[in-house]
């Protein structure tokens, strides 16, 4: 199989969206142009249920063939990494399943195969995950609500490409906040493929209680297309030359 | 998670239940609940008067993927890692839902804090010394632990060995640490990346004993290294591991052999071990006897055997 590049969005916030299109139906979108959507779902320490609006986390993952996850701000580093990989198991299950298909007949999925035949797949779709390229593109609801939660998030991104550049495959990260007065989304770092500057990125200001999480969504899977098409022209000869800012 | 929904099924089996092999046919009657992992759920069972423990789940991927570690751990000759694998197989329920599991050899034995606990210090070095043997093999074998805690390590008697249970951090060296934990984890505490080399393992270690030295985990606070001098600077029990502990942390001990090396000198060298015992009574050489570090202490041995050597060497050719 060759090898190839998992784009995946992961979406942190803590509420429902109150405003434009549904992003479920736009995950499910993102996840037929082959990008991934995980989302978690932050709650304050002292949160002792989980506040209304926030089963939309798991349906806006599972429509984009990701993984959800809702967790406590104390959990959050663990978490995201563990999501993001467990992300990247299913995608390339899903790919290596679809190979099987082809071999095996339409109704041969991993979960139908003897034992020892599981763990030779696993083998390859462990090598695959170790080794294929990685592109995550954060997008982080920054409405009122989130601001406190912010240092963590950024303790927590730091903490993911940490767990990612173990990896021997490339990573590349951007971060997108939203909303915006002008546009869906807001770039706070480029392409990059470390998360080294992200102390710096995240901007103080709070944005009102609107949550225009499919919009949001919707621009967000146009920044992979946007960064392959401008990567295949500059970086033909240095491909991970740039830093970003 | 879908998986949520379904797991709960295979959570709280009740007793007697019957679990078969759709592949083998084999059958495990449930006894009890053994624990509960992140991917799935132990129970201890039963198969022709045998006790047993299987692991089922709703993840079919990482239960198949301890199996394979467990599996590479077997062909190793010698030394067992980690408990033996008996068989792999699926379960479907009465509701028609396929679950994943293995069995596994049981282990009868005590957590690695109960043990210590009323034990003299030196017992704490031991088990460690039994720690690193292991993690030498695993480390020359190709692989790196990972996910090593106390939940994960199990005292077995007689006469006392530490084990290592749960293989589901395992990762081939190189590659990024499967599975860990962040109070052992050494990219959390700012001392390295999670690329699995043996000297990923030998942190978590130090963290174990720093865990078995406050009864407890602890926060890494705002800057992380100094919380962690500062811990080990004031459990008195960690004092004659010190230096080790330092060393590792320094990232000093490339292999498990080296540290394993050092801590068995240390362990067996009477001198430092009646100073480290007596804290009362010989406090000045206690003092001298820390003050030696371990490189000087091989030289002075290495220089000893060399003039040993040349004077046998003399006398014989002479």
């Amino acid at each position: 199989m060759k090898k190839g590049t998992l784009k995946q969005i992961l979406l942190l916030t803590d509420g429902c969206s109150n405003q434009g299109e549904d992003p479920v139906a736009v995950a499910a979108l993102a996840n037929n142009q082959g990008i991934t959507v995980n989302v978690i779902g932050v709650l304050d320490d002292d949160q002792s249920e989980q506040p209304d609006g926030l089963e939309e986390v798991e349906a806006i993952a599972m429509s984009g063939g990701g993984v959800s996850q809702i967790v406590y701000q104390k959990a959050l580093s663990q978490t995201v990494q563990m999501v993001t990989k467990q992300a990247m198991t299913q995608t390339l299950q899903g790919v290596v399943n679809q190979e099987l298909k082809q071999i095996l007949g339409e109704k041969q999925t991993f979960e139908e195969l003897p034992p020892d035949q599981r763990g030779e797949v696993m083998e390859v779709v462990e090598d695959l995950g170790e080794t294929c390229d990685l592109e995550v593109l954060v997008l982080v609801d920054t409405s009122a609500s989130m601001t406190p939660k912010l240092s963590t998030v950024k303790e927590a991104l730091f903490d993911l490409s940490l767990s990612l550049n173990a990896r021997s495959g490339n990573n590349r990260f951007s971060i997108f906040c939203f909303p915006n007065k002008i546009k869906p989304i807001q770039k706070l770092m480029d392409w990059t493929p470390e998360l080294d500057g992200i102390s710096k990125v995240f901007p103080k200001l709070a944005s009102g209680g609107i949550t225009p999480t499919g919009p949001a969504l919707k621009e967000a899977m146009y920044q992979f297309g946007k960064k392959s098409l401008f990567g295949s022209m500059k970086h033909a000869s240095e491909p991970y030359e740039e830093t970003g800012y | 998670m879908q998986v949520n929904h379904t797991k709960k099924l295979v959570t709280n089996l009740k007793r007697g239940t019957i679990i078969r092999g759709k592949w083998n046919g084999t059958k495990y009657q449930v006894i009890q609940k053994l624990g509960e992992g992140a991917c799935g759920v132990v129970y201890l069972c039963e198969r022709n008067g045998v006790q047993a423990a299987l692991k089922i789940g709703t993840d079919s991927s990482r239960i198949i993927t301890e199996v394979n570690v467990l599996k590479t751990f077997q062909k190793v000759q010698g030394k067992r890692l980690g408990p033996s694998l008996l068989d792999v197989d699926d379960w479907v329920t009465p509701d028609g839902i396929t679950f994943p599991y293995y069995v596994m050899e049981y282990l009868r034995g005590t957590e690695l804090a109960s043990f210590l606990r009323g034990k003299g210090k030196e017992w704490l070095g031991v088990m460690m010394l039994q720690l690193l043997t292991d993690l030498e093999e695993l480390h020359d074998q190709g692989w790196v632990f990972g996910d090593l805690k106390t939940d994960n390590l199990l005292v077995t008697t007689p006469p006392p060995k530490l084990r290592l249970i749960d293989v589901g951090g395992t990762t081939q060296t190189g590659r990024a640490i499967k599975e860990y934990t962040e109070f052992y984890d050494r990219g959390y505490w700012q001392r390295g990346s999670r690329k699995a080399d043996p000297s990923y393992d030998l942190f978590a270690l130090t963290m174990v004993m720093l865990e078995i030295a406050y009864g407890s985990r602890f926060e890494r606070g705002a800057q992380p290294k100094q919380t962690l001098e500062k811990k080990l600077q004031h459990a008195p029990v960690l004092k004659p591991y010190r230096p080790l502990i330092q060393k590792v942390w320094a990232g000093g001990y490339g292999h498990s052999r080296e540290m394993k090396r050092d801590l068995s000198s240390m362990l067996s060298s009477p001198a430092k071990y009646k100073a480290a015992e007596m804290k009362n009574t010989r406090v000045s050489r206690r003092k001298e006897a820390e003050k030696t570090s371990f490189a000087s202490a091989e030289a002075i041995v290495i220089f000893i055997s060399v003039i040993l050597f040349y004077f046998l060497y003399s006398i014989v050719a002479w």
